[in-house]
């Protein structure tokens, strides 16, 4: 049976034209056609712009005749045209009034907001064509791709280890061996060692189309070309960045990353998109003209009574989250994503502004996060927030969930930086953070896997540079160090910066051992930026958005420079993966509610079942019970007794041990407090203790204790 | 077992793939397998990809094999990084 409705109605300069589907909104191939569509609320008319690829003139500019359009979308069916060899865009026509907020131009060439495909940044640093009229072009996709058996993962939540990392800078690095370095192609070669290290979720920093030229300028300090690294602003959010594909020259970027998701699939690996719906690249009133502020302003920005930019972003606009077309958008970007790219996750960058109404102000139900949080598609995928914006809008804890949504836990960052240097005070906030926050998130009944628990994340110092600068250092970024966040919670360890002092270099190695261990030992979802397991360095940048050169890029010498951090990190991933007592969903009762002989989990000091209460006091220790991971809620067999002392003074203490049950005795997994190899064993392998009553750790110590039965 | 040698040129992409397509289902349809002769190729798009991978899985669907021969290093290459090398036989 063939349809009826295929056939051309109109031609124009010899192209045969029908009028077209007004969903979904973008390009789509149908046989030998191919649909646009596009919405403007606003325009009065639209024309679409052919160009043949990489040509700077169109070949056609075809109108959009009145029967092409129904409400306020613009749809039109091409025959016969090459596909492969077509780059589009719109022409806009409209009232040119920015104070009524509208800033129509009919000169400018406009992106499609919805295209997939996007060329013109295809090589990394290749430089562009600014005379260019059409500086970032859509083309069309052909959309399918051959999964074979794969699906996101749905790997629980609570099981996740998530590796935050930048796709250039993990491979970019000369010493990365890599064929393609900075790429997908490049991740994807990468595996075997995100295996070995242990982690099962990666978590993309921005992968949607961005152009590394924005702002790009030569710092004053090193002369050194700045450019946008990081990639928080975006061109599109429906197309993967050309430029982090090998085969970006070939406009094969969708292909590639495809691959990629399918290959760390195969390897139990999710991936986990860092999204950035909170504004653009089209920057303020001065910004240039990419798509929206063409297409259709009004509809896409949040705007002040005058018609200038709400900045709640700290980027000169604000996306209109919570316009009905704008929400739509996004919702159908992310089910591309899942649908198409078979992503498991997303963390939403400041998301805090998704919640502002289209006036800026917060609101108690925001739409788009509630359609988010009960979207058919995104039923099972990982939605976590940044619960903040530039704006002054923090909402850890208090983020709408709908009990779908977990945050990036800034307090447990601050908390645990805190403690690792033995600030006073900090102690009992320091304990809500190991028990998975309940001060957080018990009210709202969501839960431990509500928690991601980061020390380190891109913003701020990495591990290494926690522990070895008291200030931040980012004189190469060219504005005068103003930059980047100050309360960095550092310690330095004597020495500001790299030293040949082996005193202070072991210290920070042990500190960096007791930072990993606060994180994995903690209920929550860990995140462990990438690098930090090979004690990467930025010497001393806290804010590395710009440096595309070594100050970001891992160096992968320092897998043998500091081969012991990588043994340790290696070692504790293991073992929180095979201790389901440090992976709850739930939080804790504190109680022996299932008359087990002790309770689920209960807090000691240096004397055992008496916690430390004073203001000043910096150690803790805390016990779980493996029996408490046997019964149902949990599900599955019982676990071993998990016992963690915690020293963060100068000074060496003793800690009194819980008596164990009968037929179980202490084994020592990680002790902080003593050099490579003896820091840690191989998880099953921990040797048994002398004394089963004291043991003792040393100075800014964290020693890990399993109860079980002796070989 | 009939083996039939098509020998593609310098190019695949959306320009030639309806030929090749053809070309290749028309060997299929005779009930010969195909040995993909890409000596000649430099440049493959994801169009002639697609029409490679749709070629197999026809082929598959009768009971027929597909492999390539004489791929040079940088077809191969945008074959690996994109999973579509994963697909075939290579003689």
């Amino acid at each position: 049976m063939h349809r009826i409705d295929l056939f051309p109605t109109h031609e124009y300069q010899g192209l045969k034209l029908r009028p077209g589907r007004p969903y979904p909104f973008g390009a789509m191939v149908i046989g030998n056609m191919v649909n646009f569509s596009v919405y403007s609320r606003y325009a009065t008319d639209c024309t679409l712009v052919l160009f043949h690829n990489r040509e700077e003139q169109p070949f056609v500019e075809i109108p959009f005749f009145k029967e092409f359009r129904l409400g306020n979308v613009f749809s039109m069916i091409v025959f016969d045209l090459d596909y492969e060899n077509i780059e589009y865009g719109f022409r806009m026509d409209g009232p040119y009034q920015p104070e009524e907020g509208h800033r129509f131009d009919k000169s400018k060439i406009l992106l499609d907001p919805y295209a997939k495909l996007i060329v013109g940044r295809d090589v990394w640093g290749q430089e562009p064509n600014w005379d260019s009229l059409y500086q970032y072009r859509a083309r069309v996709v052909f959309d399918d791709f051959d999964w074979e058996d794969d699906l996101p993962l749905e790997t629980p939540v609570n099981d996740l280890i998530v590796y935050e990392m930048h796709v250039r800078n993990f491979t970019c690095g000369a010493a990365s061996g890599v064929k393609h370095r900075g790429t997908f192609a490049g991740i994807i070669e990468k595996i075997p060692y995100l295996k070995e290290l242990g982690v099962n979720c990666v978590e993309l920093m921005p992968i949607h189309e961005f152009d590394e030229f924005e702002n790009t300028r030569i710092s004053p300090v090193d002369g050194k070309r700045l450019c946008n690294l990081w990639g928080y602003s975006n061109v599109g959010f429906f197309a993967p960045k050309a430029a982090y594909a090998s085969t970006g020259r070939f406009a094969m970027q969708v292909d590639e990353m495809k691959n990629m998701v399918k290959q760390l699939h195969k390897n139990g690996i999710e991936v986990i998109l860092d999204v950035v719906f909170n504004h653009t690249a089209e920057g303020n009133e001065q910004g240039p003209y990419i798509s929206y502020r063409g297409i259709d302003n009004k509809t896409y920005y949040m705007l002040m009574p005058d018609g200038n930019y709400y900045n709640f972003s700290g980027c000169g606009n604000t996306l209109n989250c919570n316009n009905p077309n704008v929400r739509d958008m996004i919702v159908e970007s992310l089910r591309y994503w899942v649908a198409n790219y078979h992503i498991d996750g997303f963390r939403f960058d400041l998301a805090a502004i998704l919640g502002r109404d289209q006036n800026g102000h917060p609101m108690s139900n925001p739409p788009l996060l509630e359609s988010l949080a009960h979207d058919p598609i995104l039923g099972k995928t990982k939605l976590i927030a940044e619960a903040w914006d530039a704006g002054g809008l923090y909402q850890v804890g208090s983020f709408p969930s709908w009990g779908r949504w977990a945050e990036w836990n800034g307090k447990f960052r601050d908390s645990m930086r805190r403690f690792l240097k033995s600030d006073e005070g900090v102690l009992p906030d320091v304990k809500e953070r190991i028990i998975g926050s309940p001060d957080l998130y018990a009210s709202q009944g969501r839960g431990i896997k509500a928690s991601v628990n980061f020390i380190t994340a891109h913003d701020g110092f990495t591990m290494m540079d926690l522990v070895s600068y008291n200030v931040k250092h980012n004189e190469a970024n060219g504005e005068d160090n103003r930059d980047g966040e100050n309360h960095n919670n550092s310690w330095n360890c004597g020495c500001e910066g790299e030293t040949d002092d082996p005193d202070i270099n072991s210290l920070r190695h042990r500190q960096v051992k007791n930072a990993i261990t606060m994180l994995m030992v903690s209920q929550g979802i860990p995140m462990v930026l990438s690098g930090d397991e090979m004690g990467n360095s930025q010497r001393g940048n806290n804010n590395a958005y710009c440096q595309d050169n070594e100050i970001a890029w891992l160096d992968w010498n320092d897998l043998d420079r500091n081969a012991d951090l990588f043994r340790y990190f290696k070692h504790i991933i293991q073992f929180r993966r095979q201790h389901k007592v440090l992976r709850y969903d739930e939080h804790l009762r504190h109680q022996d509610y299932l008359n087990l002989g002790y309770p689920d989990f209960s807090w000691h000091g240096v004397k055992a079942w008496q916690p430390e209460t004073g203001h000043n006091n910096l150690t803790v220790a805390f016990m779980l019970n493996g029996q408490y991971a046997a019964v149902p809620a949990v599900v599955g067999s019982a676990d071993d007794f998990i016992y963690v002392a915690m020293n963060m003074h100068w000074e060496m203490h003793g800690f009194e041990l819980p008596q164990l049950p009968d037929g179980l005795a202490w084994h020592v997994f990680a002790n902080t407090g003593m050099p490579s190899p003896a820091d840690i064993c191989a998880p099953g392998e921990e040797p048994l203790i002398e004394s089963q009553h004291e043991v003792l750790v040393g100075p800014r110590s964290i020693m890990i204790l399993v109860g079980k039965a002796p070989k | 077992m009939n083996i039939e040698t098509y020998k593609v040129g310098e190019r695949l992409d959306s320009f030639n793939y309806q030929q090749v397509q053809n070309d290749i289902l028309a060997i299929l349809e005779k009930g010969s397998n195909v040995l993909v002769d890409m000596n000649a190729c430099n440049y493959i798009s994801s169009t002639g990809l697609r029409v490679l991978l749709y070629s197999k899985k026809v082929a598959a669907s009768k009971g027929l094999k597909i492999s390539l021969s004489g791929i040079g290093e940088d077809v191969k290459d945008v074959m690996d990084v994109t999973g579509f090398s994963n697909f075939f036989d290579y003689a």
